[in-house]
């Protein structure tokens, strides 16, 4: 059987024995490849910038110091761990483990936050166009708290919640939640006519126009609306836990200014960055599954 | 055909208008007329072409025979009802491309009956009829994005007739098609409409689509809309377009309508200017 398969793969494809990539998969690791060469020729300039010794390594440290000892980088992450009372520190999570830990903590309070920002604004948004009193009396408060800045609830997230996990969440909901809900407004007053009256001549109640003809037709940019704020969630995350708001990347980091250790600062930061770009493909990914009917405009776009 | 009183609208007719007038955004300072005073009857399995300058309100007319505006004029009945909100008995389809991108064709074509929760069984076997009937029978699983223009409003013509109206309105549905595609829409509809027996009422400002569709021609003045006349057609179906009788009905269609086209045009220049 074995040399039947091989014989008939033989005649048709000249590179037959090799794995066939998909156009998909080639794109995919071209544009992989382009990250590593764009990434690899900003870390060969620093490199280049220390040998010649214009940078100096106890302020500015080359990616091969602050990457090269990953271990002894790793002895500041999830410290509160391990000072738990009755935890000894001996006991504690390695080294290893004890970083995956802090950027699981940080990447769980970013996702959770954006879906319960996502789920919340969405809901309110719906509703406010949905019922007119609840229009009236929500959308003015909504709009006149929607300018401020998501640091500003800082404070307010800490009397509130103190620290733990759920004020670094509250900070994500509170920085997407007004925009959202803004946006989603207008993006219902932007449904094409012709679709609501679509589902109008063939006797849609209101209540079926609003959950099979308005809500796809704005998910796909309140989706977009939502890749835009991740960075923002990332960044006030991190601002939540430098604060002392208990352990993650932003903790680490607050850590590393406060006893200048400038290598623990870029570790921490280039983890950060990694972390960043995988959670926005992640929600492209998600975006491409749930909105299989959007084309994708990338395409026509690069051929400009 | 009927008489100008009001008493009249017990007939039998498919639509029957009377009066009826529309002025957007009444009593503000941007109210605008559309139509005035039209009287038009349309009768069951009637094919009528509206015929005008751009900005006429022709689409004006189609939203309020379909029930999705109110008229600020007059009365408007269909099969002997008031016409008082959309009904899945008019179907309207739309100028612009209006369907969902989110659902697959047959869904597309059987929305109408998912509103009403018929299991999907039924909604696969009437779209399945549907889409046999425009020639795209094999298109159920497609998206709409994966069509070309003629095949989308073909769907969209599916999708209005799964709903058995007894009226189709259609504004300009293959406006955005070129000659030999538009030609072969007209005779694929000439035949659904012949299988279906529902009155159509088709707008459109090409002279040569009236030639080739309809019953009646019901060419309209520049904006405000009115009736400016209505020409029967008594040539039998297909016609040729070229037969002298032909030629003789665009030449007269056409020096109806240059008129209000160049007053049309002047108008709407002035309000650009
Ligand atoms: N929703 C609306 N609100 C306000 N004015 C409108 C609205 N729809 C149409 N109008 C106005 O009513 C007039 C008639 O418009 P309508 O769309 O009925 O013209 P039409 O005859 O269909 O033109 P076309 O052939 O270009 O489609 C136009 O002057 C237009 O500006
Ligand atoms: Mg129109």
């Amino acid at each position: 059987m074995h040399s039947n398969l091989a014989s008939a793969a033989v005649v048709p494809r000249p590179l037959a024995g090799r794995p066939v990539l998909s156009p998909g998969m080639k794109r995919a690791l071209a544009r992989f490849g382009w990250a590593v060469v764009s990434v690899g020729l900003f870390t060969g300039l620093w490199e280049l910038l220390w040998a010649i010794g214009w940078a100096d390594p106890k302020l500015l440290p080359p990616p091969h110091v602050f990457l090269g000892n990953i271990p002894d980088q790793a002895r500041f992450f999830n410290t509160a761990t391990r000072w738990q009372i009755g935890v000894n520190p001996a006991d504690g999570p390695s080294p290893y483990e004890a970083v995956l830990i802090t950027i699981g903590a940080t990447a769980m309070r970013v996702f959770v936050g954006l879906l319960i920002a996502a789920v919340l604004s969405i809901a309110t948004g719906v509703l406010i166009r949905y019922f007119g009193l609840f229009e009236k009396l929500v959308l003015p408060t909504i709009t006149l708290l929607s300018p401020v800045s998501p640091i500003a609830w800082l404070p307010v997230a800490i009397f509130i919640f103190g620290i733990g996990n759920a004020p670094a969440i509250f900070m994500v909901v509170v920085a997407l939640f007004f925009h959202m809900v803004l946006s989603t407004i207008s993006q219902i007053d932007n449904v094409s006519r012709a679709f609501i009256n679509v589902a109008r001549t063939m006797g849609a109640t209101k209540r079926q126009i609003y959950a099979r003809v308005i809500i796809p037709a704005i998910l796909p940019q309140l989706l977009i609306v939502l890749r835009l704020n991740l960075f923002g969630a990332w960044m006030v995350v991190l601002v939540a836990e430098s604060t002392g708001v208990g352990f993650g990347l932003g903790q680490v980091i607050m850590m590393a200014r406060n006893t200048f250790n400038p290598s623990l600062v870029f570790f921490t930061i280039a983890l950060i960055g990694l972390l960043g770009f995988l959670s926005d493909w992640l929600l492209r990914l998600v975006q491409r599954r749930v909105l299989y009917w959007v084309p994708e405009t990338a395409g026509v776009l690069r051929g400009l | 055909m009927g008489s100008e009183t009001y008493a009249d609208w017990s007939s039998q007719d498919a639509v029957v208008c009377r009066g009826v007038g529309k002025t957007w955004a009444e009593g503000t300072a941007r109210a605008h007329e559309a139509l005035r005073g039209i009287d038009l009857d349309i009768a069951p399995g009637e094919f009528v072409v509206l015929l005008g300058p751009s900005g006429c309100g022709k689409s004006t007319l189609l939203y309020l025979i379909a029930g999705l505006e109110r008229q600020t004029e007059g009365r408007i009945w269909a099969f002997r009802d008031p016409v008082e909100g959309p009904s899945p008995d008019r179907s309207l389809i739309f100028q612009e491309t209006s369907l969902f991108p989110w659902l697959t064709v047959w869904q597309n074509v059987s929305f109408g009956l998912s509103i009403r929760g018929a299991p999907e069984a039924e909604r696969r076997a009437v779209a399945r009829e549907a889409l046999a009937r425009v020639g795209l029978a094999e298109a159920m699983e497609k998206r709409p994005d994966e069509l070309s223009g003629g095949m989308r409003q073909r769907v969209a013509v599916a999708r209005a007739l799964a709903m058995r109206p007894k009226v189709l309105l259609m504004d300009e549905p293959f406006a955005a098609l070129d000659v030999q595609t538009r030609a072969k829409m007209q005779d694929f509809l000439l035949d659904v409409w012949r299988d279906s027996g529902a009155s159509v009422l088709f707008v459109t400002h090409h002279i040569d689509e009236a030639v080739a569709l309809a019953d009646r021609v019901v060419v309209f003045t520049a904006r405000p809309g009115r009736i400016k006349s209505i020409i029967p057609v008594n040539l039998p179906r297909p016609r040729d377009p070229f037969s002298p009788e032909g030629e003789a009905l665009r030449r007269l269609l056409t020096a109806e309508l240059q008129g209000e086209v160049d007053r049309a045009f002047a108008e709407q220049e002035a309000l650009a200017g």
